[in-house]
């Protein structure tokens, strides 16, 4: 199951460069929540710090809380722990070439030393149906490169390969960006069931997507959380001047 | 105009490579048979005779190098894309691969005598390996550097998303992506110091007899080909061809046996 993510007075600073200004929200249990707002609003980092991905550059640094159901990830565990409870998919579908289909969706586990073929069989397959891929590559699960497949199956084959670990949070950092509309709308109608069972956070230049598969939306601007509320409320009825001036094209 | 000068630039790049197959076939063809890939060298004034320790030789000393010289450049070309990047010690690493990849090999034999020859007291085969095994280090390192830099950042953040601790992303993920280029730089030093002479002639010696024992002196075929080369005799210098003309079939062997048994195994679509 899902759970929900606390996060309170956070910032994050790239070198000298203050990225991430004081946010504090709430993001809710099986619930899908977008991140929208123009480039280098900070909504990347945002999720980045959501499962210390951030650290993997030498010179991010981050203060305040983040709490993953309860838990501070920055206090009480290590980033490795983190990234195994909190999947992430990137921007651009990140297949590894060298591994078959299977193999990509197995390595999560196989490369934290879990070896049983049963489990790993199932695991596998659990996981490409959850991703609505397992009907387009089952007859070429072993044969065929992870990289052979087409973008909008190599970016359900890299859900897959989150969702292999058995995640409580799915980050997905613009996973549609880079994608033809067909895949899009596949990607979008996924994100729908994945909420039942996960808690996911979306960050998306894409308006239409955030009001079309999210709950709650917020609203990033120049590093700050400018607005934090329903996304029908967002859309429709924003309380601050520059959320409605970005959502209806003014800006952005 | 400019296709007909890539022509000609790729004929003038490949025409001295198949003179000197051609020639190599021509003068050693005729001298090879079973008794030389089976038979010692002959003693002066015999006929007959082969390369057989001269092959096994090379076989323990390019061992004995690889063994030696690839894991520590692969280390070493790990530790520079991967740990050191923008750090002093990496900026002096880099530099002394380079310096290192241009030193003489003759000066290569030379130190290695005054290390290990010299103290301990006698010509060995370990020592020849050592000499060799050094000369690889620098090739190896840098193509290693090289391709792991060329693994593209979203494949290694993918791993480390999947909650995959840093030091298995790096083996498992990124240094497997860039396996294939790390096999051909082993392959380059490799063939490279197959034929060396030069880096032998103060550590392994040469040997006219059978000896595998790291401790003795050992033979090894560039060394033998020297030595026939430089003999007054026809039949030697007939068997020099014919050396020359196995060496480089051995390279060339083990080359495409490495690259068929790496290439095994990669996927359909597999970039």
């Amino acid at each position: 199951m899902g759970v929900s993510i606390e996060v309170t007075s956070l910032n994050a600073w790239y070198g000298t460069n203050h990225t991430l200004l004081d946010i504090t929200l709430h993001i809710a249990a099986n619930e899908a929540t977008a991140l929208i707002g123009p480039s280098g609003c900070g909504k990347s980092t945002f999720v980045r710090c959501l499962n210390r991905m951030h650290e993997t550059n030498p010179i991010a640094r981050v203060t305040g809380e983040v709490k993953v159901g309860g838990q501070d990830i920055y206090s009480q565990t290590s980033a490795v722990e983190v990234r195994r409870r909190i999947g992430m998919v990137f921007q651009r579908p990140n297949p590894f070439p060298t591994m078959s289909i299977y193999d990509n969706v197995a390595s999560g586990l196989r490369l934290n030393g879990f070896r049983n073929r049963r489990v790993l069989d199932e695991v596998v397959e659990r996981s490409l149906q959850h991703a609505a891929l397992w009907e387009e590559v089952k007859d070429d699960l072993k044969r065929k490169s992870g990289a052979s497949l087409s973008g909008g199956q190599q970016q359900r084959l890299c859900i897959a390969r989150a969702l292999a670990v058995d995640p409580e949070v799915l980050l997905m950092d613009e996973p549609a960006s880079a994608l033809d509309p067909v895949s899009t709308a596949k990607i979008e109608d996924l994100i729908f069931q994945l909420k039942v069972q996960y808690t996911i956070v979306i960050v998306t230049h894409n308006m239409q997507q955030a009001a079309r598969v999210a709950e709650r939306t917020g609203f990033f601007l120049n590093g700050k959380l400018i607005e934090f509320d329903s996304t029908h409320k967002i859309f429709t009825n924003p309380s601050d001047k520059r959320t409605e001036d970005y959502i209806t094209g003014r800006f952005g | 105009m400019a296709s007909a000068l890539a022509v000609l630039a790729t004929v003038l790049v490949i025409a001295p490579l198949v003179a000197i197959f051609i020639d190599l076939v021509y003068k050693g063809a005729s001298s090879l048979d079973l008794n030389f890939f089976t038979k010692i060298p002959a003693p002066v004034g015999e006929t007959g005779g082969g390369m057989a320790n001269s092959i096994v030789g090379s076989g323990v000393l390019l061992g004995l190098a690889s063994l030696l010289g690839i894991p520590v450049g692969i280390a070493a070309g790990i530790y520079l894309a991967e740990y050191g990047r923008g750090t002093k010690l990496s900026t002096v690493v880099r530099f002394t691969a380079d310096v290192l990849n241009g030193v003489p090999s003759i000066v290569m034999g030379i130190a290695v005598y005054a290390l290990i020859v010299a103290p301990m007291k006698g010509f060995s085969a370990f020592a020849g390996g050592v000499a060799l095994g050094i000369m690889m280090v620098p090739t190896v390192a840098r193509t290693t550097e090289e391709m792991l830099l060329m693994v593209p950042h979203s494949i290694r953040e993918a791993a480390l998303g999947l909650g995959v601790p840093t030091w298995r992303a790096m083996l498992s993920i990124t240094l497997k992506t860039a396996m294939p280029g790390v096999i051909t730089g082993c392959m380059l030093a490799f063939a490279r110091v197959a034929g060396e002479t030069a880096p032998l002639l103060f550590t392994a010696f040469g040997n006219q007899f059978w000896s595998t024992n790291l401790n003795q002196p050992i033979s090894a075929l560039p060394l033998q080909i020297y030595v026939y080369a430089l003999s007054p005799y026809d039949e030697w210098h007939r068997l020099a061809w014919a050396g020359s003309l196995v060496l480089i079939a051995l390279i060339v062997i083990a080359v495409s046996l490495v690259r068929y048994v790496t290439s095994r195994g990669v996927l359909k679509g597999a970039s």
